[in-house]
């Protein structure tokens, strides 16, 4: 057994070899759809600036549906499969409890997201990344998205086996870390949001297939986002977690209070995943008094939690910088932060990016009378470009800075790069975010090839303004690909080419 | 730290002041929330009016072509101009790429507007007031209203409905 594992030099840990390749196979496929999700990024943006105008309507449509599913889909899952079996054997010393299922997991996810690639590029699945019945998919498409979710669940169930593999021999004491109870919150939400969304695309498949008949259209979107919505709060957990173990290893952070975290844990693995009703506040086929329901109660029990993590998170990073000594006036600590750790700056704009401009304008948009003016307009891109770019996807790039050394075992390659990767994206994304909100709340629809209706039998400007935004976001969009390919690029470069880390 | 074990019997160790303070405020800015929607919800001008009712693709046609028969006043774009009375039934029906009739409506004056979709899912999206309702094939999605101000309108479809979707635009005016 002893030489199926590796004693880390920096951290003390005990690294489970078969745990190692698991990880290192799950983070570099993630940062393959990254980059694929980023070059159609471009695209589409670049359509959508009309100066522009790059790409026909039917390649746009494709482009977008295979947009989400990279982005959304594979990139984030790929990576928060990694961070489960990082923050379960590797953080609690322990060996993975059956290697062969992680496997079995990756396999299932990787044909299930190449079929799901496939049927999208083939051209017959331009359906967005919601795919709304009575559009339809090819039946691959739906197939695809099952095995990803079965492969994803798999990784999930192999997540709670290996904590209690190690409980039960005794590789850590007393209680688990903060990040792998966070961790165990996201894997929690995942089972239950992932084996939802494999039970109602498998009707929707077998529709497509030509086996049984669709099911009611609304029923379809209610279902749809009862999956679509939470899977969001398995990202927002796992980000969370990583915000957590960001501050310990940037700037040595210990959480101010653990009952206060793992509390706001426990309310987002309780409450966080109902609430998807606000998608359908103006829809047809449910009572007002349901959605009410569902949008306002249920979810202002897991947005207290957010707003305890969103004190708890800072508070701990300020206590450790002001321990050392960096305690003139009230802001002193945060001028002396390391930031020029690609990790600390990626933690402070994802912190705030999530917050400020995620959160906030999610609350927003999620009630009824604002829902009207904002539903499927440009504002809701806005507002899921600050939750799941700025925010999870920053801070799984500000992780993979330490994953590189630890894991990977190799120095980061061209360290001013690094230094400079996060203001690029960071910048840029939230740039993109603040155009696209403030465009939307114009009225320009979302997923739309051409808002100055060219082709349309009747004519309406969006005005000038509206042009201004749509060039902003797209400048912005131009800094965001830059960060984003100079990040792909230190992370393939360090993987194939970094210089070992001694052992 | 938050990467290792933390210290023995961490769930006794109290909260801080700072802690607490922050917890309440945010419980009462939750429960303010979740009691100013429904508030709005009885109180406020634009609120939906729950009066949907389940209709079959085919019916929903016959009805729209019923009641554009009857109060057809002229055509624009090959599409039928319709003046209701106030206070009646009025129809407007999505369908791969087109919004139809187009309405003339009085400014003023309420009106119970029938959406519905023959075939995909739309988005119900008016300029430059800027509003949007959800229009889903099989359902009736019915609103009271009372055009506030007059003018010409544009109706854009804001849920992608396919390849089409960024023609479907239509016309709505009001006097």
């Amino acid at each position: 057994m002893a030489a199926e594992f590796r004693k880390c030099p920096t951290t003390g840990l005990m690294v489970h070899l078969p745990a190692q390749a698991l990880i290192k196979i799950n983070a570099v496929t993630s940062i393959v759809f990254l980059l694929i999700g980023g070059i159609l990024a471009l695209t589409l943006i670049f359509t959508r600036w009309q100066a522009v105008h790059l790409l026909p309507p039917d390649l746009f449509y494709r482009f977008l549906t295979l947009h989400g599913i990279a982005m959304l889909f594979a990139w984030i899952v790929y990576f928060e499969v990694a961070v489960l079996y990082f923050t379960s054997a590797v953080l609690l010393n322990s060996r993975l409890a059956a290697p062969w299922a992680g496997w079995l997991g990756y396999v299932l996810m990787t044909v299930g997201a190449l079929m799901t690639t496939v049927a999208i590029l083939a051209g017959n699945s331009d359906v967005m990344f919601t795919s709304y019945v009575p559009l339809k998919a090819s039946p691959l498409y739906y197939l695809g998205i099952v095995l990803f979710a079965v492969g994803a669940i798999i990784a999930c169930v192999l997540f709670f086996a290996t904590l209690a593999v190690a409980k039960h021999e005794k590789t850590y004491e007393g209680s688990v870390p903060l990040v792998t109870y966070g961790a165990a919150a996201a894997a929690i939400i995942a089972i239950g949001t992932l084996a939802h969304g494999a039970i109602f695309y498998i009707p929707t498949g077998l529709w497509a297939a030509g086996v049984i008949p669709m099911m009611d259209p609304e029923a379809y979107r209610l279902l749809f986002w009862g999956f679509g919505h939470s899977t969001q709060q398995i990202n927002v957990a796992a980000m969370i977690a990583c915000w957590y173990a960001l501050a310990t290893l940037t700037v040595g952070a210990q959480p101010v209070s653990e009952k206060f975290s793992r509390t706001a844990f426990v309310l987002y693995a309780l409450f966080i995943n109902v609430a998807s009703e606000h998608h359908l506040l103006w829809d047809p086929g449910i009572s007002s008094a349901h959605k009410m329901w569902n949008t306002s109660y249920v979810l202002h029990l897991a947005v207290l939690a957010s707003m305890m993590h969103a004190f708890s998170v800072p508070a701990c990073v300020e206590v450790a910088l002001r321990k050392k000594g960096y305690t003139k006036g009230l802001f002193e600590w945060l001028k002396k932060a390391p930031w020029g750790n690609p990790s600390f700056s990626t933690l402070i704009f994802s912190v705030a990016g999530f917050g400020f401009l995620g959160g906030i304008t999610g609350i927003m948009y999620g009630t009824e009378q604002l829902n009207i003016l904002g539903h499927n307009s440009l504002r809701v891109p806005g507002h899921f470009h600050a939750t799941v770019v700025i925010g999870t996807s920053m801070a799984f790039m500000g992780l993979t800075y330490y994953v590189l050394p630890l894991i990977f075992q190799r120095e980061v390659m061209f360290p001013t790069a690094a230094k400079l990767q996060p203001y690029f994206y960071g910048v840029g994304m939230w740039t993109v975010s603040i155009a696209m909100m403030f465009v939307g709340s114009f009225g320009v629809p979302r997923r739309h090839w051409d808002i100055t209706l060219a082709d349309a039998p009747f004519q309406y400007s969006f005005g000038p303004t509206v042009d201004l935004g749509m060039a902003i976001t797209a400048l912005g969009a131009v800094l965001a690909l830059i960060g984003g390919a100079m990040f792909c690029i230190i992370a393939v470069a360090t993987v194939l080419a970094g210089k070992k880390v001694n052992q | 730290m938050s990467l290792g074990s933390p210290e023995k019997y961490w769930w006794d160790e109290p909260l801080d002041k700072d802690e607490k303070t922050w917890v309440t405020v945010a419980i009462v800015w939750a429960i303010f929330l979740t009691l100013y929607m429904p508030y709005k919800h009885f109180t406020g001008k634009q609120n939906p009016s729950q009066e949907y009712t389940k209709v079959s693709g085919d019916k929903f046609d016959a009805a729209v072509d019923k009641f554009i028969a009857q109060y057809k006043v002229g055509e624009e774009k090959g599409l039928a101009v319709v003046a209701p009375p106030p206070n009646s039934d009025i129809f407007i029906r999505g369908q791969q790429f087109k919004w139809d009739p187009i309405l003339k409506l009085k400014k003023g004056v309420q009106y119970k507007l029938h959406l519905s979709s023959i075939d995909m899912n739309h988005g119900f999206s008016v300029q430059p007031v800027n509003f949007t309702i959800q229009v889903v094939p099989g359902y009736d999605n019915v609103l009271n209203i009372t055009p506030t101000t007059s003018g010409v309108f544009t109706i854009i479809c804001n849920e992608y409905c396919g390849l089409g979707h960024h023609t479907m635009v239509g016309r709505m005016y009001v006097d």
